[in-house]
């Protein structure tokens, strides 16, 4: 999957994105990381077919499936957890029969197997997010792409939230592209950072995290996990300087 | 994630129907409101010797009631009938259009305005011309109901099948989603409890115009429904027969939000936050 030369402008005519490439290999975890309206967001939607970029263009390798997580677990509330992990292979066309081992495997996967009749209005916030990461994963997804999802939720359910998506990223050899604007969260959880500066949007560095998986809380308290807290840290800082002059 | 998670328990559940006291309070008091102006009217009328062709007391209206309930319950049925008949005909219509509106903004542009001069023009000025073009009495009366109460159907469904989250569209574009998709599995359940709101509001109107509609065809409508009985009554001067067919109506206006009421909750209460209880 590669964005080469992106470009992307609003009806408004803010340049949201300007000559932006990156190739995203199977197996990566890759965070954008960058300070807020840096276009990590509208990037993250281009990759996933949400809109179309104003220049350049976007190469897939075939027709692979992707899986998006929003913010928001954008639950239906009218559907129990179940039904709402059931939904993207329903919208296949596949009967319920058939997709219940693959919805239960998928809850499981999340350790919400046991609420699959639950309706959304009775979970945490937590667990709301864990359905949401599971409808995700239901469809098998060759690319998942995740835009900020644990920033609503407080440290302790984010740091759990951090550990169990590493453990599914290992176990389904998933490959990832991960949004967030915490230097921690991403040097934790991927192997690749793009540091993203502002007006316009673009990659203003490439750090490798080269850290082996898996990774624990002993890895928190690392001296590499340190190193790279810095020079992601530094290289946020530069990008966001560099915005600040160019105003 | 290999970590079961162990959070609330129990589950916070579903708000349930409990007979506590709170819910035998709220069903008590009304009713010794309700008595004891009932009984205050009786002694009023008794003590001041009221003419029953002015004011007749409960027990009066209460055996008339009785006594014509022959008469009464035959024009009830018949009223009903028009009544559900056009609330059902709302549904359709109401519901109808506003799918047919969602699917295009344009759509929506030309023919919205159409409907709100229908809402806005009194219905009894449109009654009589309605009942000249339509000779079968029963229908005309019908399409006057069906005109006040399929507005607010519209109008709510309308609102809720285009409320839906940004996000919610994104996922279904995501997925592939067909437009028959898009609707039923997600702008379809989604206006459900605007719809049930405009269907709650469409019950009573429905009653409204069939009386309305009733009361412009006068003697046009000979023998059927219970507006006819009250304007006969009043050509009579029998007083207490129009207070018992009044007081037929307000029972069954009262009846049909009851259960469309129960219908709502019924349809909600497991996942929609107006139906639901929060504990303190």
């Amino acid at each position: 999957m590669r964005l080469s030369h992106v470009g992307k402008a609003f009806a408004n005519g803010t340049l949201a994105l300007r000559d932006l490439n990156l190739a995203v290999r199977p197996g990566e975890f890759i965070s954008l990381l960058g300070p807020s309206g840096c276009g990590k967001s509208t990037a993250l939607r281009l990759l996933a077919g949400l809109g179309s970029p104003t220049t350049g263009e976007l190469a897939w390798a075939g027709d692979p499936t992707l899986s998006f997580v929003f913010q928001e677990p954008t639950l239906m509330p009218w559907r129990t957890v179940f039904g709402n992990t059931y939904l993207p292979l329903r919208l296949r066309g596949m009967g319920k029969a058939e997709a219940r081992p693959r919805v239960m495997a998928a809850l499981a996967g999340v350790g919400l197997a046991k609420f699959a009749d639950a309706y959304p209005r009775q979970l945490s916030g937590g667990m709301k997010m864990r359905v949401s990461i599971a409808r995700a994963l239901v469809t098998n997804p060759a690319l998942l792409l995740m835009d900020e999802p644990f920033a609503a939720l407080d440290e302790i359910t984010r740091g759990r939230l951090n550990d169990d998506l590493l453990t599914l990223y290992q176990r389904e050899r998933l490959t990832i592209v991960f949004v967030t604007h915490s230097v921690f969260e991403s040097v934790f959880l991927s192997n690749r950072i793009m540091v993203m500066a502002a007006r316009p949007g673009r990659i203003v560095a490439d750090i490798p995290v080269d850290a082996p998986y898996p990774r624990d809380r002993e890895y928190r308290t690392s001296e590499t996990y340190n190193r790279h807290c810095r020079l992601a840290s530094e290289a946020l800082h530069a990008a966001m300087a560099e915005a600040a002059d160019g105003h | 994630m290999a970590t079961e998670v162990a959070l609330p328990e129990p589950l916070p559940g579903f708000p349930r129907f409990r007979l506590g006291w709170g819910r035998v309070l709220r069903l008590a008091l009304p009713l010794l409101v309700g008595i004891v102006v009932l009984v205050s009217w009786e002694a009023l009328v008794r003590i001041q010797g009221i003419p029953v062709y002015v004011l007749p007391g409960p027990l009066r209206i209460a055996a008339r009631l009785a006594s014509d309930w022959d008469t009464l319950s035959g024009s009830l049925l018949v009223t009903v009938r028009v009544t559900l008949l056009a609330l059902l005909a709302a549904v359709i219509g109401g519901g109808g259009l506003a799918i047919l509106f969602a699917q295009s903004k344009w759509i929506e542009a030309s023919f919205f305005p159409y409907a709100v001069i229908l809402q806005v023009t009194p219905i009894v000025a449109i009654a009589p011309l309605i009942l000249i073009y339509i000779r079968d009495t029963e229908l005309a009366l019908l399409f006057c109901a069906w005109l006040v109460a399929f507005f607010p159907v519209l109008s709510n469904t309308t609102l809720g099948l285009n409320s839906v989250d940004h996000n919610f569209i994104d996922l279904m574009q995501m997925y592939r989603a067909k437009r028959w998709q898009v609707l039923w599995y997600l702008r379809l359940p989604g206006a459900l409890p605007y719809f049930l709101g405009g269907l709650k509001i469409a019950g009573g109107l429905s009653l409204i115009g069939a009386v309305v509609a009733e009361f412009t065809a006068g003697t046009a409508a000979a023998g059927s429904g219970l507006a006819y009985r009250i304007l006969e009554s009043g050509y009579r001067l029998d007083i207490p027969r129009m207070y018992a067919g009044l007081a037929l109506l307000s029972m069954t206006g009262v009846l049909i939000f009851t259960l469309l009421s129960g219908l709502s909750w019924l349809l909600l209460h497991k996942w929609h936050e107006s139906a639901a209880r929060r504990e303190r």
